[in-house]
């Protein structure tokens, strides 16, 4: 019986602590009094998830049919599924991705379904290599669609593979992929790691364009989702919830298929970073010391290189399939179930360890403003109820923020970084005055379409993703940072957490509550 | 008198240029530089007068010249030993205040008639400088005859004087002939041929580029400088620049200015009409090119030497390289010097005179102008005021 997260009280016994660092950790002993939020243990994986799979399509969720009497001979069948940014650590083989397309294959087969297209639903993400499609969906995927021109990359800036099917209430446009909106039926196959993901989401941005994207990928609608994992407290859902509404009601029919995984993130030569550490045996303080050492002595290129190179063993922990909004409230109970931790109270001062890895980094470089991003934007909002960290609370990274970006996957962000941070660092101004620039650029477009690239307006998004927290911190520290990059993100470097906790004091007082929130594996607060 | 002497020696010139490729700056102290006491330099015939300099500038080529940097192609065109110190306020002998222009043209060597460049005014391009009644010599400051700014007096012809306001104090002054020269650079092309610029480099040259097309080039709305230091980076703002750069930042500055795409080589697709090379390296070249537009300018502000540059993409887009030597007379019929004592009153241009010192400290003062930027200074110069006449 798996055990469930916990606060640990932090006394003058209580060991160092791990603290991630990018591609490495640091041990901290924390000041008495401190707390330490623990993830719950990995909940049980299913049994047989194909049998699963399976079953999940014959018996949907909602006033959906099941999959195989929605299908039929003559019939245009698109399968989208999520992009390179789910799961984290991408998993081992086969990837819930590959288990589910290959049974709504089988099905399609049945029933003679012969004109199927997949199309990757990565909004303005970077187009996934052969490789990495290759991981997603297995060979045997890939080979029957790939070099017939019938596996796809969603291309949010080709106008011809577009289709604007309204407005919402709320005057938002709705743009989506044409061959989706167009087919007899649209099966969306997604991955669930945490509470933002799934339900008309899916579609809704993984389908659109940036016209589309615009009216929730935007400094308002993050600083009113309190926060954007909860969704009964997100305008970035509620304006999802309005398009995807839209979406369905403009005739395309969605059969979504979700999945959750536990948060077994990392492989058993990783196996301390999934315990306590006064839980660690002899095994696991040598594979701590062997790693640290190791990424210590490296050069910055092979430690990515090990890292990335990690397969996490997440297994499926439910699959349901049907009508979007009935399957995606199934789906957020599984989440909730292996990832809510409950917390008595707010902190003064937060510390949040950060991994090598964000959405938006994998298998490349984890940059400045992906640093920001994953600290202020994902990390913060892991939370339900209210922030882990009090208003005007300080928030303390741990990474080494250097200022280095992927050339190929993050060409606008190194232009965000060197012209838009080094004039403002407010979201609102930020909004104002560059994004349109950025967005229309027409090198970042041809790179996004044509490359790996993100596109142009992207590092926006990335940085209004934390506005919420930049609104209700009264400060960043980032400890071990490139104190250049740092400072160029309106954030304070600290050489120690000491040092950092001694910043702290200046804002919020002397004697501050201290919470490390000790994150991956994956959790949310729920702060009462 | 006391004066910095710079005297012909092969073994110091080697060790000046050894010396400079550990540290910049570094030939003043082993190299053919050194402190003299030498005879005053004497008049010429009518028309010469002689200057007590009052400030004296060190510019970009007399850091290449103490550091044996310089090319040899100004071999025939100097004459050893001389005075260095081109950039020049002093009085003369009753007390007027003046600037010296430093070039050396027919005029000063009693050619008559002159040569077409000087007959038209381009006295910059006098074709007569290693000829005549003077030592070859391109300048005051690199003759032998006419001794220089980093001695206690020189001479000048009258036709090189230029009277100071009153009103204008001397640091304004030593300013006016660096700035005649970026003034030339700056007006160098057609007007209206461009409506953005680049400024590359951002030490005394290119920050008074910036605010010489800020003054003098309204049909160019949009300047990106390349500035390394962060003292050269708040000056270029000041002075005008709208975009203002690191160096290893200027090609993805001018892609998102210009909305131009990107070849694998770097080259930039489109780009902007003039870039005005204030470093004149290997690299601000290649930059250059690849920023600049097709039918675009580049104006070769600081002295280059000997470069290597890929010149394919200028063959390819009709690219033009111009050289900017100096100053003479500008296409609206005024000299530039006129130019530019405007120009210093109008900017404040006084402010980037950053150090003074006496002859005595000159290995402090020309490491201190060898490393202006990382040090927050621009123009370092020799305060004679002090000094006795004798």
């Amino acid at each position: 019986m798996p055990r469930p997260g916990f606060v640990l009280d932090v006394d003058r016994s209580t060991p160092p602590t791990l603290v991630w660092h990018g591609e490495g950790f640091r041990l901290e002993r924390l000041p008495a009094g401190s707390r330490i939020v623990y993830a719950p243990e990995p909940v049980a994986a299913l049994r047989d998830p194909d049998a699963a799979v399976r079953h999940a399509l014959d018996h949907p969720e909602g006033d959906s049919a099941p999959l195989r009497a929605q299908l039929r001979a003559g019939m245009r069948l698109t399968i989208a599924f999520d992009d390179i940014s789910l799961p984290l650590p991408p998993m081992e083989r086969p990837d819930n991705r590959q288990r589910v397309i290959e049974a709504v294959l089988d099905l399609a087969a049945e029933a003679g379904v012969d004109d199927v297209v997949l199309i990757c639903a990565l909004a303005l993400h970077r187009r996934m290599t052969e490789a990495e499609l290759r991981h997603a969906l297995g060979d045997r995927i890939y080979d029957a669609f790939a070099p017939h021109g019938l596996l796809l990359q969603h291309d949010a800036e080709d106008p011809s593979a577009l289709v604007h099917l309204g407005k919402t209430d709320h005057g938002e446009d709705v743009e989506i992929n044409r061959r989706a909106a167009e087919s007899d039926l649209l099966v969306y196959v997604n991955i669930n790691l945490v509470a933002m993901d799934g339900g008309h989401k899916s579609v809704a941005t993984g389908l659109a364009s940036y016209r589309s994207l615009r009216h929730h990928h935007n400094v308002r609608t993050m600083q009113h989702s309190r926060s954007f994992m909860d969704q009964e407290r997100s305008e970035l859902h509620s304006s999802n919830w309005r398009m995807g509404r839209l979406i369905a009601a403009s005739g395309v029919k969605v059969f979504q298929i979700e999945t959750t995984l536990n948060n077994d993130a990392f492989p058993k030569a990783f196996g301390f970073l999934q315990k306590r550490e006064w839980e660690w045996t002899a095994r696991d303080r040598a594979s701590f010391l062997a790693v640290s050492a190791a990424t210590k002595r490296s050069p910055a290129r092979l430690s990515r290189s090990i890292f990335q190179s990690m397969r996490a063993p997440h297994a499926m922990t439910s699959v349901q399939a049907g009508e979007v909004e009935a399957v995606h409230r199934i789906t957020t109970e599984h989440v909730y179930r292996q990832q809510l931790v409950p917390v008595d109270g707010q902190t003064d001062v937060v510390l949040f360890g950060l991994p090598y890895i964000s959405p938006y980094n994998v298998n490349s470089i984890m940059n400045p403003i992906l640093v920001m991003c994953l600290g202020l934007g994902y990390f913060f909002n892991l939370y339900r109820g209210k922030p882990l960290v009090r208003p005007g609370g300080v928030i303390i990274l741990s990474h080494p923020t250097p200022w280095a970006f992927h050339p190929v996957h993050h060409p606008s962000y190194i232009d965000f970084f060197e012209e838009v941070l080094s004039t403002t660092t407010d979201p609102i101004e930020i909004e104002k005055t560059f994004e349109e620039r950025f967005a229309t650029d027409d090198w970042y477009r041809h790179l996004y379409r044509t490359g790996h690239a993100y596109h142009g307006v992207h590092p926006f998004y990335m940085w209004y993703w934390g506005a919420h927290a930049l609104e209700h911190a009264g400060g960043v520290i980032v400890v071990g940072g490139d104190a250049r990059a740092v400072r160029r993100m309106g954030f304070k470097p600290a050489s120690t957490l000491r040092d950092a906790l001694e910043m702290a004091e200046d804002v919020v007082g002397r004697e501050p509550s201290v919470t490390q929130f000790h994150c991956p594996p994956m959790m949310i607060a729920d702060v009462g | 008198m006391k004066a910095l002497l710079f005297e012909r020696s092969l073994p110091r010139f080697a060790a000046a240029r050894l010396a400079s490729e550990l540290r910049t700056g570094a030939g003043a102290r082993v190299g053919p530089l050194r402190l003299a006491d030498i005879d005053d330099p004497q008049p010429h015939g009518p028309g010469w007068q002689r200057v007590w300099p009052r400030l004296s500038g060190i510019c970009g080529s007399d850091l290449a010249t103490v550091d044996g940097r310089s090319s040899r192609y100004f071999e025939p065109l100097v004459s050893f030993p001389f005075v260095p110190g081109h950039e020049v306020v002093g009085d003369l002998d009753d007390g007027t205040r003046v600037v010296v222009e430093p070039v050396l043209r027919c005029a000063t060597r009693y050619i008559d008639p002159p040569c077409p460049d000087c007959a038209s005014g381009q006295t910059n391009r006098c074709r007569n400088v290693a000829f005549g009644h003077l030592h070859p010599g391109l300048q005051t400051g690199y003759c032998e005859d006419t001794g220089g700014g980093w001695g206690l007096n020189l001479v000048a012809h009258d036709t090189q004087l230029h009277r100071v306001p009153d009103a204008m104090s001397d640091d304004a002054a030593v300013m006016v002939e660096p700035v005649a020269c970026a003034i030339h650079g700056a007006l160098a092309g057609a007007p209206g041929a461009a409506s953005s610029a680049v400024v590359i480099g951002a030490g005394t040259l290119g920050l008074c580029t910036i605010a010489a097309i800020a003054h003098l080039r309204p049909e160019i709305d949009t300047v990106v400088a390349v500035a390394k230091h962060p003292e050269q980076r708040r000056l270029a703002r000041e002075l005008g620049a709208t975009t203002v750069v690191e160096p290893g930042e200027l090609r993805r500055a001018v892609r998102r200015g210009t909305g131009s795409l990107v070849l694998d080589s770097g080259q930039l697709t489109g780009g902007v009409g003039l870039v005005v090379d204030c470093v004149g390296s290997d690299a601000s070249l290649a930059d250059g090119l690849a920023v600049v537009e097709p039918g675009g300018r580049i104006v070769l502000l600081g002295m280059p030497g000997v470069v290597t540059v890929d010149l394919t993409g200028l063959w390819q887009r009709e690219v033009s390289i111009a050289g900017a030597y100096a100053y003479g007379t500008e296409a609206d019929g005024r000299r530039t010097f006129d130019h530019a004592f405007e120009l210093v009153a109008a900017a404040g241009l006084e402010r980037l005179v950053s150090a003074r010192y006496p002859l005595e400290r000159f290995r402090e003062a020309i490491a201190h102008a060898a490393h202006a930027g990382r040090r927050g200074s621009v123009k370092v110069a020799f305060d004679l005021r002090k000094e006795k006449r004798r």
